[in-house]
């Protein structure tokens, strides 16, 4: 074994990557792959792609391509839809550890097409691992965000891959991938069987989304991810409405199929959150951030492992900087669970005072954070091929970053007044005035945009306060409102039922011999 | 944005591209016709509008800078609502530097400062740009009795006046509007002239913030149906 493993590195490292030769862990590892496809063995395909196709990487293929698909073919009696998945995973290990070129773009975005197409037109039944079918729509958004990138870096692009780019114009065209997601969404009727599901006419996440009954979950689960995806896409297009829309169907205040993959789960709320942030409902960005920090805090050490632990640190990382930011703007720390705010203050502490103060040191950090943890905005409308060519890879970043911080200077006079409202219980506005340094006609105004700013407006129109501390004015008079933690009996109580029926349910399901 | 009034046969067609064809070139046209509909009849919808930005940022030579601009005029109407910001995230940074566009991002800071006296002013200047659109200023007045509502109970006549810049007999029509339909009331305060007693309501009277303790909102209670019925 210890002597078939040095041949075959010998063969792939230093004889140069030969696209033909299949060594025999990977003829192994397709033909296993293809029969638990086929028997639908969710189980072993799992294990298969997520470990041993990560063992075989690291050993084999550590900086060249997989086997190309032609050879390995044959061993899977030349199965279509196989080949299209296997190509999908080799561009999928490529975009990771090489650089792909252009031409390698276009036929991975071929691919792309070929298999949803399929999968569109319900030739498939299979029933494939939620974490693969993730890691499709993931990918496909990554690799569209990818080349818009590529492709805006103009400068320094030779006459052949200008001449490619003009004639492969629908390769990750912007329309193209967001009717893909569409389409996904659609054909696969997945918000109306989550309608179903809320009336308990349908089952989906109670079986995570796979299908017990002899059916695909491919198309589903794929519409269903590919609801994310749209959600990602709007927001690297700055439409954050849009994304949250797109979000609808999926209800983030309860565990779902969007909760059973990881990287799933973290890619919605990094981008739902960051959306929010940006529509000024910090409020609800920071109730999310805290829940899913939570959650990793609690959870990462299982995924040490995974491919993705070190995504996941990275988004960790990002999210803390956005919650510094949200806090920062709209200071709500009692919705911060302790370990969370704690992680912060390590990580945060001691640039979050300084935000406080609105200088320009303040706005430095305002743009550091913002430009470390935002997504990678894309400018998605193909170049202009003529001369001079110019980059503009960085044009979609500049313009949300320099909103973004337009809208943290109209705030920067709201924390001065914060602090004063916090010991006052009742001042007169000339007080105040003359604290502040201002004209009363100046303070009006500042108080205006603290009410302004402090009162969320959601898509249908219904204001909320995400003020801390509130006043109103009575004449000249300004009366402070300390908002008080609300205690949610309630919902303490309708969780307690449910899981109260459920352990009935259980003992219910207990046969006693 | 609750100011819309019923759609019109042409507006539910355009509705429903947006909502089943809203990725599609071809529908740029009936959206750019949809936003001189909604200039003329006075009538609003985001979700066509975002839609029509996003075509444009996919083929930018096809924008119109007459469509944008009464988009911005018509997503400042739409204050408080976040409208105009939404907007701005999707027009090109060398787009927001022209003239026109550079005057209304000035206005909506003012809006969004509450800076009511250089915002009229500045409009006053730039009447080509948003007497175009009608029932821009009834608009702007709600948003400003908006943001009055939320921070004061009683406010002093002249605050309120420069804020909807209405002066004398028409502020006493205003008031008198208000009063029969608002619930305003008019005080007389000593030696300062008049005082509005604006209605209370969750945001400028404590006493009315409800109680989220006491509130579950529906769709939480219809988990347990299930077990209930």
């Amino acid at each position: 074994m210890a002597n078939q493993d040095y041949e075959e590195r010998q063969q792939t490292q230093e004889l140069g990557y030969d696209p033909n030769f299949v060594p025999d862990s990977v003829k192994s590892f397709v033909v296993h792959l293809y029969r638990h496809i086929r028997e639908k063995n969710v189980y072993e395909i799992h294990q298969m792609y997520e470990s041993s196709f990560q063992t075989l990487s690291e050993r084999l293929f550590k900086d060249t391509p997989w086997p190309s698909v032609d050879a390995v073919a044959h061993y899977v009696d030349n199965d279509h839809v196989f080949c299209l998945l296997y190509r999908e995973m080799w561009f999928r290990h490529l975009y990771a550890r090489l650089t792909p070129t252009l031409r390698q773009r276009i036929d991975s975005w071929d691919n792309y097409c070929s298999l949803f197409q399929v999968v569109l037109h319900g030739v498939v039944n299979m029933q494939l691992p939620n974490q693969w079918l993730w890691d499709m729509v993931d990918e496909f958004v990554y690799q569209f965000q990818s080349f818009c990138q590529y492709r805006a870096k103009m400068k320094n692009k030779t006459e052949q891959e200008i001449a490619l780019l003009r004639q492969f114009d629908q390769a990750w065209n912007v329309y193209g991938v967001l009717n893909f997601l569409q389409a996904l969404v659609e054909k696969s009727t997945i918000i109306q069987i989550l309608e179903q599901e809320k009336e308990g006419l349908e089952q989906f996440t109670a079986t995570d989304g796979y299908d017990y009954n002899g059916g695909s979950n491919v198309l589903k689960v794929l519409g269903y991810f590919s609801m994310v995806g749209l959600l990602r896409v709007h927001c690297l297009l700055g439409d954050y409405h849009t994304g949250i829309k797109c979000l609808l169907p999926i209800d983030i205040s309860q565990q779902g199929v969007y909760t059973s993959v990881i990287g799933s789960h973290i890619t919605t709320i990094y981008h739902y959150g960051f959306a929010n942030l940006m529509l000024r409902r910090y409020v609800e960005a920071i109730r999310e951030f805290n829940k899913i920090l939570l959650y990793i805090f609690k959870t990462k050490q299982y995924h040490q492992k995974s491919p993705q632990y070190e995504q996941i640190l990275k988004k960790n990382e990002q999210m803390y900087a956005l919650l510094a930011i949200c806090l920062s703007l709209c200071p709500q720390t009692r919705l911060v669970d302790e370990t969370v705010n704690s992680q912060l203050r390590e990580k945060y502490g001691e640039k979050m005072a300084r935000m406080q103060r609105y200088d320009d040191e303040a706005f430095a950090i305002y743009d550091e954070l913002f430009s470390y943890a935002c997504p990678k905005f894309i400018t998605p409308s193909a170049p202009s091929f003529e001369e001079p060519l110019v980059n503009y890879n960085q044009d979609a970043y500049r313009l949300q970053l320099k909103l973004f911080l337009y809208e943290a200077k109209q705030q920067q006079l709201l924390s001065g007044v914060r602090t004063f409202l916090k010991v006052y219980s009742t001042i007169s506005l000339a007080k105040l005035a003359s604290y502040m340094e201002v004209d009363e006609p100046t303070l009006r105004t500042i108080l205006m945009t603290y009410k302004h700013k402090t009162h969320a407006v959601d898509s249908d129109g219904k204001i909320t306060s995400n003020a801390d501390v509130d006043f109103y004015i009575d004449e000249d008079t300004i009366h402070v409102v300390e908002s008080k933690p609300a205690k949610r009996y309630g919902d303490y109580f309708l969780r307690q039922i449910v899981k109260l029926e459920g352990v009935i349910n259980e003992m219910d399901g207990i046969k006693l011999d | 944005m609750g100011r819309e009034r019923e759609a019109t046969k042409v507006a539910y067609t355009v509705e429903q591209l947006v909502a089943f064809n809203r990725y599609n070139p071809d529908i740029l046209p009936d959206l750019e016709n949809y936003v001189n509909d909604q200039v003329s009849s006075q009538t609003y919808s985001l979700d066509a509008n975002l839609c029509l930005l996003r075509l444009y940022q996919f083929e930018p030579e096809k924008m119109s800078s007459q469509i944008v601009a009464r988009i911005l005029v018509k997503a400042l109407m739409a204050m408080p609502a976040p409208d105009f910001s939404l907007c701005l995230f999707l027009i090109p940074e060398r787009v927001q530097m022209e003239e026109q566009f550079k005057t209304l991002i000035v206005l909506s800071h003012y809006l969004e400062t509450g800076r009511f006296r250089q915002f009229w002013d500045e409009a006053a200047k730039s009447r080509h740009i948003v007497e175009a659109v009608p029932g821009f200023e009834q608009a702007i007045q709600g948003y400003a009795v908006h943001v009055l509502s939320l921070t004061y109970q009683k406010i002093p006549r002249t605050v309120l006046a420069e804020a909807i810049n209405i002066e004398g007999l028409s502020l006493d029509k205003f008031l008198e509007h208000q009063v029969a339909n608002s619930g305003w009331v008019i005080e007389k305060s000593q030696g300062r002239g008049q005082l509005i007693v604006l209605p209370r309501n969750e945001f400028n009277d404590p006493a009315l913030k409800k109680n989220a303790a006491d509130s579950v909102p529906l769709e939480h209670i219809t988990r347990i149906f299930p077990i209930l019925s």
